[in-house]
């Protein structure tokens, strides 16, 4: 038996019967806000050489409870197990993943140019109207855009801010808003519950597995 | 009435009385209210206020002084493995830590409850290189379940709760907390010792779903022939008689992983062996025959599985376990059971049906026959050329009649020992299954030793791992305490020269091990000995050793060139599982 074709024949074997394409995930970590998470959460996905796109960490809309917003291109299986293995960390609250289409995401941008092409071309100050970018600092010497937008948004202000003479530019990492979640306010009192709600330990199976297994 | 008033005041735990305390003395009063009697450790620098401490709480925890931190770690593993309590280890910082890493990722993967405790320099020296500092949160993140640095001695108190908390519930695992030498000097204000029994962000036990126990059950009584295949989650759930009474009832024939060995005796008749790739011929050939396959605590290892893609695929697979992540890891179930297998057991028995499963059960003991006649009655009862380790493991069990504590190493010996061995009770084999830890065997023995002192323990070891931790026979001279060792000497690097053998042509490289004069080593630690290597003098020698007050070694030379069958070869199912 060669042994690297029966291994690389068991990993297929992986996702059977499920969506097999790689395509866009979003997962979404309620945490503690503990040092050392961060580290504890990122070493799940470099484990299993899997690239973080974008990694987004900030206070959530509860005092102390922590949101991190993680992009990476995985198939849903992978993805399942990640979550998976990230909820099973004593400080994590929960983990949820979505699609692009489950969501409604934004990034945001700075754009840095000289003024004096700003000033100078009416073509740059028309592309900016277009991109719907705004200022944040005029100074004499530079101006600061700043944009919000899809990854394709902010991308193509870049490129056609290339050719006047763009000094810098950043992005930030992508947040997300879940467009079924009804926020964790109500969550969190379930997890301070000695015994929780049924709602904490929730099973994504639950509602799928009729299609899977039937008697 | 002033006697009896002082007499009250006695009562009184001694953790409500101290007021000012330094951290050490109220990491060591956490480690009392824990009801820990056992330490493992080694002290260094940065640890020495906590073992300063230590020197008045002779009398209440008793620290045992090893030879190396590595050797120290796989003793708290072995500790809490035969004792089912969370094994306690302490190391300085720097190195002292970094020895525990091997002993961690042994910990984490098998599972063990662990509070491992290292001393870390001044707090305001943090990230400065000083003088044995190394970031040991950092390093030991991925191999621990949880780990915490603590710099002030205020948090010593409600942290120490929640490692024991967070070490021992759900699925148990090993917790490190690294403590800066300021917080074990720091003295606060300690109001007493309060057990955690919850932590919000933390689920230890997932909610038991009825829908699932009906499908199962179902899944169950519908079954020709339902096959259970279980792992040491039943330990670890202390679900032994819940495990037993299931499958009992349903007449379900159970095969072991050999962490799950002992759950029930050896001999008992629904027993039907060992899975994987050592495991035995009937349940690896049958995990492809059966029609439903039931998985309690296991986690569907790859020594275990063989190649996935043609594991089991013609069964319905129901998994119970504790830990939803292990859920669909590896292998897709059809019903999922999650939770405490002490709890969803019971609730599954209620609703499975008597059965019989004649035919199905007689299957396995064909295949045991076969299995016998091919390779069992040679390994076991050979007649001529040198002793095979085998017989010496039939000849143990013999002596011992199943009630010793078989800790073994890793490699050939480990993987005959698991086979042969015979277990009258639970947590009888400690052995390191899933890291494969080889140096394993002396140090937890002496652990386990000190967790069931009314037991036997035989340390069973092969001239190779033997030597990487031998350094412990100092830990047994100091400590006085009873081991037998066993050492299989082959002179080679077994279950390596084995694979050489089978897979590389015969091309043996670096695996003609030398080794010292066990024996004469042994003596130089005070510890007796003998070695053999005639079949006339194995009974005699084994219970020679037995019946010996106190430690002893037994080297017993055995045949160099043996090989460990069945065996499924790495990239082979299950089914295609070889005799010779």
């Amino acid at each position: 038996m060669d042994i690297k074709k029966a291994q690389a024949a068991s990993s297929l074997s992986f996702g059977e019967g499920r969506a097999e394409a790689k395509q866009e995930y979003n997962i979404t970590v309620y945490t503690e806000n503990q040092i050392g998470l961060l580290n504890r959460i990122a070493i799940i996905f470099t484990r299993r050489k899997i690239n973080i796109e974008s990694l987004n960490t900030s206070p959530s809309e509860i005092d102390s409870i922590h949101r991190f917003d993680i992009v990476l291109t995985e198939t849903e299986d992978v993805v399942r197990k990640l979550a998976r293995q990230i909820e099973k960390q004593v400080e994590v609250l929960k983990v949820y993943y979505h699609t692009n289409d489950e969501i409604i995401w934004q990034e945001m941008a700075l754009y840095k140019v000289p003024t004096d092409t700003i000033a100078e071309k009416v073509l740059v100050e028309r592309l900016l109207r277009e991109h719907g970018a705004r200022a944040v600092v005029i100074r004499k010497d530079y101006t600061v855009f700043e944009t919000t937008g899809h990854r394709t948004e902010t991308d193509n202000l870049l490129y056609a801010l290339q050719p006047f003479g763009l000094i810098e530019f950043v992005r930030s990492a992508r947040i997300a808003i879940i467009k079924s979640s009804e926020g964790f306010n109500r969550k969190l009192r379930e997890f301070e519950q000695l015994e929780p709600g049924q709602e904490v330990s929730e099973n994504e199976f639950l509602s799928k597995r009729d299609k899977v297994f039937t008697m | 009435m002033e006697i009896a008033q002082e007499e009250l005041l006695t009562i009184v735990p001694e953790t409500k009385k101290i007021k000012e305390v330094s951290g050490s003395v109220a990491l060591l009063e956490g480690l009392v209210a824990e009801g820990v009697d056992t330490i493992f450790g080694y002290p260094g620098g940065a640890i020495m206020p906590i073992y300063d401490a230590l020197y008045d709480y002779k009398e209440k925890l008793n620290h045992i002084l090893v030879r190396h931190e590595q050797g120290g770690i796989h003793a708290g593993q072995g500790y809490a493995r035969s004792s089912g309590k969370v094994g306690v280890v302490f190391a300085t910082s720097g190195p002292g830590a970094t020895n525990l890493i091997t002993g961690l990722a042994d910990a984490q993967i098998d599972s063990t409850p662990l509070v491992c405790i290292t001393g870390q320099v001044f707090a305001h020296l943090l990230g400065t290189d000083a003088f044995q500092e190394t970031d040991v949160i950092n390093i030991t993140t991925p191999v621990t379940k949880w780990n915490y640095q603590v710099t002030d001695a205020n948090e010593i108190p409600e942290v120490m709760a929640k490692a024991f908390h967070i070490a021992k519930s759900g699925r148990p695992g090993p917790v490190l907390i690294d403590i800066t030498k300021n917080a074990q000097i720091q003295k606060f204000n300690f109001e007493g010792y309060v057990k955690s029994n919850h932590i919000r962000s933390y689920r230890p036990k997932p909610i038991v779903r009825n829908e699932y126990i009906e499908q199962a059950a179902e899944l169950i009584n519908q079954a020709k022939k339902p096959f259970v295949i279980w792992g040491q989650g039943v330990i670890l759930g202390k679900a032994e008689k819940e495990f037993q009474a299931f499958i009992e009832k349903g007449n379900l024939p159970a095969a072991w992983t050999i962490l799950g060995v002992g759950a029930i005796p050896t001999d008992h008749e629904l027993n039907v062996g060992m899975l994987g790739m050592h495991g035995n011929y009937g349940p690896n050939v049958l995990t492809n025959e059966c029609d439903v396959l039931i998985a309690i605590g296991m986690r569907f290892d790859d020594r275990v599985t063989g190649r996935l893609d043609k594991y089991a695929k013609q069964a319905k697979i129901i998994h119970l376990d504790i830990d939803p992540a292990e859920i669909d890891k590896n292998v897709q179930t059809t019903v999922p059971v999650w939770g405490d297998c002490k709890e969803t057991l019971p609730l599954l028995t209620k609703l499975i049906e008597e059965k019989k499963h004649t035919e199905w059960l007689q299957k396995f003991k064909e295949y045991q026959q076969k299995e016998v006649k091919a390779v069992i009655d040679a390994e076991l009862n050979p007649t001529a050329g040198e002793m095979t380790m085998g017989e010496v493991i039939n000849q143990l069990n013999i002596l011992t009649q199943g009630e010793a504590i078989i800790v073994t190493d890793v490699g050939q010996h480990q993987m005959v020992a698991c086979r042969y061995a015979k277990f009258n009770k639970t947590r009888s084999n400690v052995t390191s299954g899933g890291l494969g830890t080889m140096g394993f065997a002396l140090p937890a023995a002496i652990g386990a030793k000190f967790g069931a002192q009314d037991r036997t323990v035989v340390a069973i070891a092969g001239d190779g791992g033997f030597q990487m931790t031998i350094q412990e026979l100092g830990t047994i001279m100091q400590c006085g305490i009873d081991v037998k060792i066993l050492v299989l000497n082959n002179r080679f690097l077994g279950m390596v020269r084995q694979w050489q053998e089978l897979f590389n042509e015969r091309r043996y490289s670096f695996v003609d091990i030398q080794s010292p004069d066990f024996v004469k080593v042994a003596s130089a630690y005070g510890i007796d000995g003998k070695c053999i290597s005639e079949r006339e003098e194995l009974q005699n020698a084994l219970k020679e050793m037995l019946e010996h007050k106190g430690s002893y070694l037994l080297e017993v030379m055995v045949t160099k060139e043996n090989n460990v069958f069945p065996m499924v070869p790495q990239g082979c199912s299950v089914s295609e599982i070889r005799l010779k």
